[in-house]
Order: C-alpha cells, then sequence, then structure tokens
C-alpha cells in the first residue's frame, strides 16, 4: 500500500542517517581513535606499517656481505630504467671466471616503489626501506650505490 | 529570575536624563551596532574554529592544532591572511552587483539578528511579528547569493546560485510551517511572548509528538537554508569549484564566509527559541523547587548552551551525511516534508484548540 511504503521509507532512511550519526559520534566521544601522527615532532618514535615502501635497500650482514649474485633480473624487472647493475668478472680458487656485481646504481629519482625488483629478484638480495625523509637539495644526490664499499657476495648464494 | 531589565532600563534612563531623544536612539543605535559587530566577529572567530575541530574529530583527526593552545587562534590568523589578500573582481563581471553582493548577504544576516532574546530582557527590538520577520529577513539573503552568482560571469557560480535558489524557495516552506505549529501553541509571533510561554516547559516535550516532529523538520530546513552539506549544493566544491563564490577573494569571499556561519548561528537560536525554550531555564511543570534551582543558572548561558548544542548538531550532520543530488534535494522537500508539516501543523491546531497540550 502506498502509504505504508511511504512511511516504511521514512523509517528506513531513518535508520540509514541514523546509523551514520552514531559512527561518527562514536569517534568523536572517544579521542583516543584518532590517527593522526604528529609528525615531525614524533620523529623519534614514529613507527611505519611493514607493508609500508619508502626507497630500495640492499641488506648487508655484520661481514659486510650481501646476496647479490650480479644476474640483473631487477634491472629488466624495472619499470622505468631505475636500476643499472655493473657486473664484473671474477676469478674462483678453482681459476675460473664467475660474474659478480661490481655496482648496484638506483637511482631513487626515478623510482616509483613498485616493488617489482624485490619481487624478480631470485636470491632476495634486495628489500624496500621504510625511510621516506628523502627531500635533497641536489637532484644527483638522489642516484645511489647501494652495494657496499669492499663487500662480497655471502658465500653459497647462486 | 535575574534579569538583564535593570541594565538595559538604567542605561536608558541615564541617557534620557542628559540627552535629547534624538541623540539617546543614536547613541543606544551605536551601542547595539558595536555589540552586534563584536558578536559577529567573535561568533566567526569560534564557529569556525568549532566547525573544524568537530570535522576533525568526527573524521578521527586532531584539526587545527599549532596556532595556539588547541589550534584556538588559528581562525584569527586565517581572518589575518584574508584581510591581506587582494579582493579580486574579474574583468567580465558586473561590477558594482559583484561588490554589492557580498554586503547583502552580510547585511541580512545582521538584520535576522534584531529579535533575537539573548537573555532576560536583553534584546534589541521585540518587535509583535518576531517569528515573521526572521523567516521573512532570512528568505532575502538568497538575493545576495543570486546576485553574486549572476554578477560574477561564471558558468559554476550561476549554477551555484540557481541551486541556491531552488532550494531556499522550497525549504522556506517547511520550515515556515514547523515554526507555524510553536506559533499556533502559543499564539503570538512575539519572541518574548513565546519564551514566556514556555516558563512551565520547553514546548518540545509540552508539545507532544507532533512538536517533536516540527522540531526534526525544523533542523532539517535550517541545514538546508543555511547551505550546509548535506545540502550544500550551491557550494558543491567537488562540482562548482565553490558555487556561487567562486570568483571571490579576500575580505569579499570572508564576508559570505562569515555570513554562512552567522546564519547557522541565527537560525539555531531561533530553533531554540521556539522549541527549547530560549534562555528560558529547564523547568518541568510546577515542581518549584527543581524550577527554582534551575533559575541560578543565568539565563544567557541557556541560551547560547541550546543554541551551540543545536550548531553542534548541525555540524554532526554535516561531516556524516554525503551531498544529496538535486532531484533528491527537492524530492525530500516536495515529497516528504511538505506534506508531513501540512499533516503536522493540522494535528498541532487540534492540540491546540482542544488544550492538549500541557
Ligand atoms: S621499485 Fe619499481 S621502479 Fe623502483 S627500482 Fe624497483 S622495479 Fe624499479
Ligand atoms: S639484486 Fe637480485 S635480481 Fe638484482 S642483480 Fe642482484 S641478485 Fe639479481
Amino acid at each position: 500500500m502506498f502509504i505504508k511504503e511511504y512511511i516504511s521509507e521514512i523509517a528506513k532512511a531513518t535508520k540509514s542517517l541514523w546509523t551514520g550519526m552514531r559512527l561518527t559520534g562514536h569517534y568523536f566521544v572517544r579521542p583516543k581513535t584518532v590517527i593522526t601522527q604528529q609528525y615531525p615532532d614524533n620523529r623519534d618514535t614514529l613507527k611505519m606499517a611493514d607493508r609500508f615502501r619508502g626507497e630500495v635497500i640492499m641488506p648487508h650482514d655484520a661481514d659486510n656481505l650481501h646476496a647479490c649474485t650480479g644476474c640483473t633480473a631487477c634491472e629488466l624487472a624495472c619499470p622505468n630504467a631505475t636500476i643499472k647493475v655493473i657486473t664484473k668478472f671474477e676469478l674462483t680458487p678453482e681459476n675460473k671466471k664467475k660474474k659478480a656485481l661490481d655496482t648496484f646504481v638506483y637511482h631513487l629519482d626515478m623510482c616509483t616503489l613498485c616493488g617489482l625488483c624485490v619481487d624478480a629478484c631470485p636470491t632476495g638480495a634486495i628489500q624496500m626501506g621504510q625511510n621516506f625523509e628523502h627531500s635533497v637539495y641536489d637532484r644527483s644526490t638522489l642516484t645511489k650505490k647501494l652495494n657496499k664499499p669492499g663487500s662480497k657476495i655471502r658465500e653459497g648464494v647462486e | 529570575m535575574y534579569s538583564l531589565h535593570a541594565i538595559t532600563h538604567s542605561i536608558q534612563d541615564w541617557l534620557s536624563a542628559r540627552l535629547s531623544p534624538v541623540w539617546v536612539l543614536m547613541i543606544e543605535s551605536i551601542i547595539v551596532i558595536v555589540l552586534a559587530i563584536g558578536l559577529f566577529a567573535v561568533l566567526g572567530l569560534i564557529l569556525v574554529w568549532l566547525e573544524r575541530k568537530v570535522a576533525a574529530h568526527m573524521q578521527i583527526r586532531l584539526g587545527p592544532n599549532r596556532v595556539g593552545p588547541a589550534g584556538i587562534f588559528q581562525t584569527s590568523a586565517d581572518t589575518l591572511k584574508l584581510i591581506l589578500k587582494e579582493g579580486l573582481t574579474p574583468d567580465g563581471a558586473d561590477k558594482f552587483l559583484f561588490n554589492f553582493a557580498p554586503f547583502v548577504v552580510m547585511i541580512v544576516a545582521m538584520l535576522a539578528l534584531a529579535p533575537i532574546a539573548f537573555a532576560n530582557g536583553f534584546q534589541i527590538w521585540d518587535i509583535n511579528i518576531g517569528v515573521l520577520y526572521v523567516s521573512a529577513i532570512s528568505s532575502l539573503s538568497v538575493i545576495g547569493i543570486l546576485i553574486a552568482g549572476w554578477a560574477s560571469n561564471n558558468k559554476y557560480s550561476l549554477l551555484g546560485a540557481m541551486r541556491s535558489g531552488a532550494q531556499i524557495v522550497s525549504y522556506e516552506l517547511s520550515a515556515g510551517l514547523s515554526i507555524l505549529t510553536i506559533v499556533v501553541l502559543t499564539g503570538s509571533l512575539q519572541i518574548s511572548d513565546i519564551v514566556h510561554a514556555q516558563q512551565n516547559g520547553w514546548w518540545l516535550f509540552k508539545g507532544h509528538i507532533p512538536v517533536v516532529i516540527a522540531f526534526i523538520i525544523f533542523i532539517i530546513a535550517a541545514t538546508a537554508e543555511t547551505n550546509r552539506a548535506p545540502f550544500d549544493l550551491a557550494e558543491a566544491e567537488s562540482e562548482l569549484t565553490a558555487g556561487f563564490h567562486t570568483e571571490y577573494s579576500g575580505m569579499k569571499f570572508a564576508l559570505f564566509f562569515l555570513a554562512e556561519y552567522i546564519n547557522i548561528f541565527i537560525v539555531c537560536a531561533i530553533g531554540a527559541t521556539l522549541f527549547l525554550g530560549g534562555w528560558m531555564p529547564f523547568h518541568i511543570g510546577d515542581w518549584a523547587q527543581f524550577n527554582h534551582v534551575m533559575d541560578y543558572i543565568p539565563s544567557s548561558i541557556w541560551f547560547f548552551g541550546k543554541t551551540f548544542f543545536l550548531i553542534f548538531l548541525i555540524m554532526w550532520f554535516r561531516w556524516t551525511f554525503p551531498r544529496l543530488r538535486v532531484d533528491q534535494l527537492l524530492t525530500l522537500e516536495w515529497k516528504y516534508l511538505l506534506p508531513i508539516s501540512l499533516f503536522n501543523l493540522l494535528l498541532v491546531t487540534v492540540i491546540a484548540i482542544m488544550n492538549w497540550h500541557f
């Protein structure tokens, strides 16, 4: 019936509006729910989410060893040509030539932080770091060398 | 009950003992103007800050918190910024009307302030058609908005102004009808009579469910008349840039902005006066003891408390509901609010005639 529909429509509308108002009211009376991070005041205690992607890093262990074989899979995976892997040939103890990483060049200014390189790496040598304070006065300082000086590939990583 | 009559009368007597009636009128007008402008400035600063704080906390943010404690001086800083900005007039605009519109909006907001009773015996102009006067004046503000939209020579401005016109003209009806319910119950259009009629309880409680319905309709219509979300189609920043004030900058924009908040204050003050007893303390029937305790709270605190409660309610709406489409807006008014308020008015009239209210 028309009148019944009319009234039930009003009742439904009132209910849904009240549901919305209850939610905003709930947040309003509970200041603890505020999620604002007062950066940079809380710079020392700021904790980023695990999935946050700030830059590409190459972790080195205590003996200055990394896991990059110089296979260039990351370079091929990168859509922006952000990575340039420069390789060299090293002599193994058996006097055989072996490909190794010379310089891992990373252009932070071209990186979209998509993480495809991390997925592509067969040895897990690179990761997404959490640092996001990248602003600099000179753009050229954004071109970085990710392998530390004197670092070598970890034994047993192929 | 403590009344400000004594103060106002002593000023009146003091002046008329020394000066001619013309000068008394002049000086009293100046006092009123200074008070009104002071009230406007303070209200603008407080309401904008309040709005931003309420909005922030409803959206789990903090809101302004850098300028002064809890960001209380943020709005003063913003005003300073607006004063320093250039008040640009576009080349294609109708210069006179363009510069005239903000003043129309502002003056209308000022005029509507006249019959509002701020406290016991503290009222600028207690005319016998107070309620009618307010509803007549507040519908004038649409003219200012239309002038602004037309004179800007900008399609967004014009669209915003037209929407605003359609909206205010429609919602005026249900606002008027819900105001009428109280007029029917009181039997007077005078604000002071309406307030005194609520001596033994506010109309919201005395008038049974029909008055509650009228109150809800009034709040909806008031939100629409002040062009606030969910009825902010006239500004609709995501569709029309800023609607009718797209082309305004600097202080001219600030006048529109201020007028919006003053209008909110005025409609909420009217709502508080009609339904929540204005400055009348919370009284229950003839519980003399209880009523006497309530009288100790100054009447101005009651008035501002109720008004700010309604303002908070309207802010709560704004930060919860999504904006209506223009056809939904008109459907809501013409198919729902208007028939309901007409029927409701009939009910209230029966209640008033049969004396069924408390
Ligand atoms: S995150 Fe994406 S854009 Fe950045 S280096 Fe890796 S693949 Fe290239
Ligand atoms: S970082 Fe990974 S993918 Fe890139 S060259 Fe080294 S081992 Fe290959």
